[in-house]
């Protein structure tokens, strides 16, 4: 720590560990930022539709209030309300801030921001630049954060992965421990305050729309170290992603915000090109089930009724896909407001989405879940803040499209000014002296050696892919409380016969198979606390659906799950959440919303 | 041909049984070169990625020789982080869009070649170290000066157009493919077009403009936009398709107006 200068130690770059440093800098205060590739390159940009802000410039009458009930009802009252109330009151002035940062939004004729439909309301919302949104927002924080970069108030770690936080006797976050991934070098990072910004854990299921750096593997680290974990079995599977065979590449929202139709052929059979079936023989069954909303409701109902109707056997060619049409919209709209997403699609599966309809299936993307955090982005443990998807605040059951980007901002913002007046008042002491970081490096160190010298000839990718192949036939779209139990002591399995692997690089400069190693044992713990979750919670609501408990089931549930780290399983509880501004009720999107 | 002219992706016809990835190897910065191939059975949607992962499960190769797994960098697979990129068959580009389906047809062979790109620092096998790319884009201020992140309303209105034309210049990923091309990028004598885009993408925003001085005079320097020898090699290897010999133009233009200005006041 500088002289008696407060410092903040920040892990992930991504929207949220950038705004949370941007904020800290500004205030005059140093920050360390960990991340395990350049910021730039952080998951964030792969976030494709808008930004959501009930800035209201379309004349529809929207206000945050309409936001927070969209969010709160959306994500079938599951979030305490006011960090949601909160968030969505600052979303219009996060949206402006962006702007004068100079990102460039699409805009109106008159030169002011446009805004774009999404999933789950009834207002157009959402700002956007092109179909890249969150590469351009991204930038925008990188740019301000390497200004703070120049002036010294922010020093970047790039190529560096925490490993876990230092905690001194009284459990008292001091600090982290990262590794260069280069090297191998373990390093000791004290810090007044410790804000995790590190995404979601989509690698648990093995292909996700997610990033190959989104193992949730620091996360997981601060949770075997007393964090608790919240609603870790809400996972948001994505309506639309195009399969391949190294990922599930996302094919944005914004696609139907912008009129993009799912339909199948009525006749399971039709083996005719689908510009060739005429729409008496289409059946747009989103369109047709919901008509308030259609293509636009959210989208653990769009995954839901797209799985459905390819098991009962209306997949295209008797395939796990639906179309997604565009071709009924002008080809110069769709290169201006969407061609990002469109090349994406074209350079993968080669048609050309402007004239021909597009082949999707639902792919995990998202982690409702994440750890406990107070209305302040506090974690249970004292100097341990957490933003963005790494943490559970927001999104309650099922996340609407396009409140990701705000919400990572959002949580920064927050986590920010809360880290500081904890610096502020935190009792320094012995804790330079005492030895606690010498003794986490020590602990670390041992962790590697013993994985190097492991020589149990266990395959560690062919482990991740079986428990990526589990998690995502089992705890995903639909649960089954035998086939959830199965998951788990399957993944007691894989974490018995991890400890027996052999790692296959004899070469440790700049070698993945320690770090991997090592992100797979973290992985396999949040794969139990994702698989338990669901299995305990007996109902349904939001992305959590079990045929068996088909209905949300307040009495019981309306709770937000908690698990705590022991050896043996995590350990459960259920806390009440805060509904004090919203009254909970049944959600319903066949029809337009009344209340609120 | 489908309808609206729109020309369906030529696939192989007989696809084969098997294809070859010859990968050049290195075990650390300064240690000599050498090259394995690998042999792998052929599916349809593979990329480059889905191929190196398989060899990184069992790293043996086309001959029968246990080797270390190929190390390379990774992150979106989605050609939007940047990351991933390395030299193709020659070509400079991300191997998470590079599919193997296509580089077949493309050189009529059963071998997929990969080299880490030779402008930067090569740390191992095909993973580089770009970070003087950040650095040039430190030289060249490449943000808008705010009063501060607290709440100050809307930004300036701007049309529509050049909103456009600057999320054109904002889509660059800093992958570095423009400057592996580049005849003249290398031993750190020339900026090279990443960071000049950068800055013409600043000094096109309304306040960005008020400290376009400071990016210019980062451009002014001995490794700067006079050594852009006009060989246009950048914007043909851009996967994004940033405007790039534009803005190395425009801001040329804006360097001469500026020393004429300049001139002017004194």
């Amino acid at each position: 720590m500088s002289s008696n200068g407060i410092k903040i130690a920040i892990v992930g770059g991504g929207l949220a560990g950038l705004a949370a440093a941007m904020k800290i800098a500004e205030a005059g205060h140093e920050v360390d930022l960990i991340s395990v590739v350049p910021v730039k390159r952080s998951h964030s940009v792969c976030a494709q539709g808008g930004i959501n802000g009930a800035v209201n410039t379309k004349g529809e009458g929207d206000s945050p209030a309409k936001h927070l009930d969209d969010t709160v009802y959306g994500g079938d009252f599951l979030a305490n309300q006011p960090p949601v109330q909160r968030m969505c009151d600052m979303a219009p002035e996060i949206i402006y801030l962006f702007d004068r940062m100079g990102v460039p939004f699409s805009r109106t004729k008159e030169g002011l921001l446009d805004f774009r439909r999404f999933g789950g309301t009834l207002h157009h919302r959402t700002a956007f630049a092109g179909a890249s949104t969150g590469q351009q927002l991204l930038y925008a924080l990188d740019e301000q954060v390497r200004k703070f970069e120049v002036t010294g108030k922010v020093r970047k770690y790039e190529g560096w992965e925490m490993l876990s936080l230092v905690m001194d006797d009284h459990q008292v976050c001091r600090g982290l421990i990262a590794m260069n991934l280069q090297t191998l070098e373990l390093k000791a990072f004290k810090a007044d305050a410790v804000i995790m910004a590190t995404g979601g854990p989509g690698l648990v299921f093995g292909k996700s729309t997610n990033s190959q750096t989104c193992t949730g593997s620091a996360v997981s680290a601060a949770y075997q170290q007393g964090a608790r974990y919240a609603n870790g079995e809400f996972i948001q599977v994505h309506p639309t992603s195009i399969p391949g065979e190294d990922k599930l590449r996302l094919m944005s929202e914004s696609a139907r915000g912008e009129g993009g139709r799912v339909w199948v052929p009525r006749d399971p059979g039709d083996k005719r090109k689908p510009q060739d079936i005429p729409t008496a023989e289409r059946w747009y069954f989103l369109e047709e089930k919901y008509p308030a909303y259609g293509n636009l409701v959210p989208r653990d109902i769009a995954t839901r009724e797209i799985f459905q109707v390819c098991l009962d056997g209306f997949g295209v060619a008797g395939e796990n896909q639906v179309y997604l049409d565009l071709t009924h919209v002008p080809a110069e709209t769709l290169t201006r407001k969407l061609g990002a997403i469109l090349e994406i699609y074209e350079m993968f599966v080669g048609d050309d989405p402007r004239y021909v309809p597009m082949r999707i299936f639902p792919g995990v993307h998202y982690s409702m879940g994440g750890l406990w955090v107070d209305f302040e982005q506090r974690t249970n443990v004292p100097g341990l803040l957490a933003a963005g998807e790494c943490d559970y605040s927001i999104h309650g059951a099922n996340r609407l499209g396009a409140n990701s980007l705000v919400s990572c901002v959002y949580g920064g913002f927050v986590a920010a000014p809360a880290a500081i007046e904890y610096a502020k008042n935190v009792e320094r002491g012995e804790t330079e002296t005492n030895g606690i970081y010498d003794a986490e490096l020590k602990r670390q160190q041992e962790i590697n050696d013993s994985i190097i010298k492991s020589e149990g000839g266990e395959n560690q990718y062919k482990l991740h892919e079986e428990m990526g192949k589990w998690m995502t036939d089992n705890v995903t779209v639909v649960r089954y409380n035998d086939k959830l139990k199965a998951t788990d002591e399957k993944l007691i399995e894989l974490q018995d016969r991890l400890k027996r692997i052999s790692i296959n690089d004899s070469n440790l400069w700049a070698t993945q198979a320690v770090p991997h190693a090592r992100q797979l044992k973290n992985m396999l713990e949040l794969a139990r606390v994702i698989t338990l979750g669901a299995l305990n919670r007996n109902e349904s609501r939001g992305a959590h659906y079990k045929p068996e408990f088909p209905d949300r089931n307040d009495e019981e549930y309306m709770k937000t799950t908690i698990a705590e780290y022991s050896a043996e399983a995590p350990v459960f509880s259920y806390e009440p959440i805060d509904v004090s501004l919203v009254e909970p009720r049944k959600r319903d999107y066949s029809k337009g919303k009344s209340a609120s | 041909m489908s309808t609206n002219g729109h020309i369906e992706k030529k696939r192989l016809e007989t696809p084969p049984a098997k294809f070859k990835l010859k990968i050049q190897r290195r075990e650390k910065e300064g240690a000599p070169v050498t090259w394995d191939t690998f042999e792998l059975p052929y599916r349809r949607n593979l990329n480059v990625i889905s191929a190196l992962m398989e060899v990184r499960k069992n790293p043996v190769t086309a001959d029968g020789r246990a080797t270390t797994p190929p190390v390379w960098d990774m992150s979106c697979l989605e050609q939007v982080c940047g990351i991933c990129t390395m030299v193709i068959d020659g070509r400079v580009r991300q191997s998470c869009s590079a599919l193997i389906d296509d580089l077949l047809i493309a050189s009529g062979s059963d071998t997929v070649t990969l080299q880490p790109m030779s402008k930067f620092p090569n740390v191992r096998d095909l993973k580089v170290d770009r970070s003087k790319m950040f650095d040039h884009l430190k030289q060249v201020h490449a943000w808008v000066e705010l009063d501060g992140s607290h709440s100050l309303g809307p930004g300036p209105a701007i049309s529509n157009e050049v909103a456009q034309e600057r999320y054109a210049l904002s889509r660059c990923m800093t992958c570095g493919c423009c400057l592996e091309a580049c005849p003249q990028y290398g031993d750190d004598n020339y900026i090279g077009p990443q960071a000049i885009a950068q800055a013409r993408l600043f000094n096109m925003h309304p306040v960005g403009k008020t400290d376009m001085d400071d990016r210019l005079n980062g451009l002014m320097g001995e490794d700067g936009i006079t050594n852009c020898g006009n060989a246009q090699n950048c914007v043909q290897v851009c996967p994004m398709s940033v405007p790039l010999t534009k803005a190395i133009y425009e801001t040329n233009r804006d360097i001469t107006v500026n020393a004429l200005f300049g001139w002017l006041k004194k």
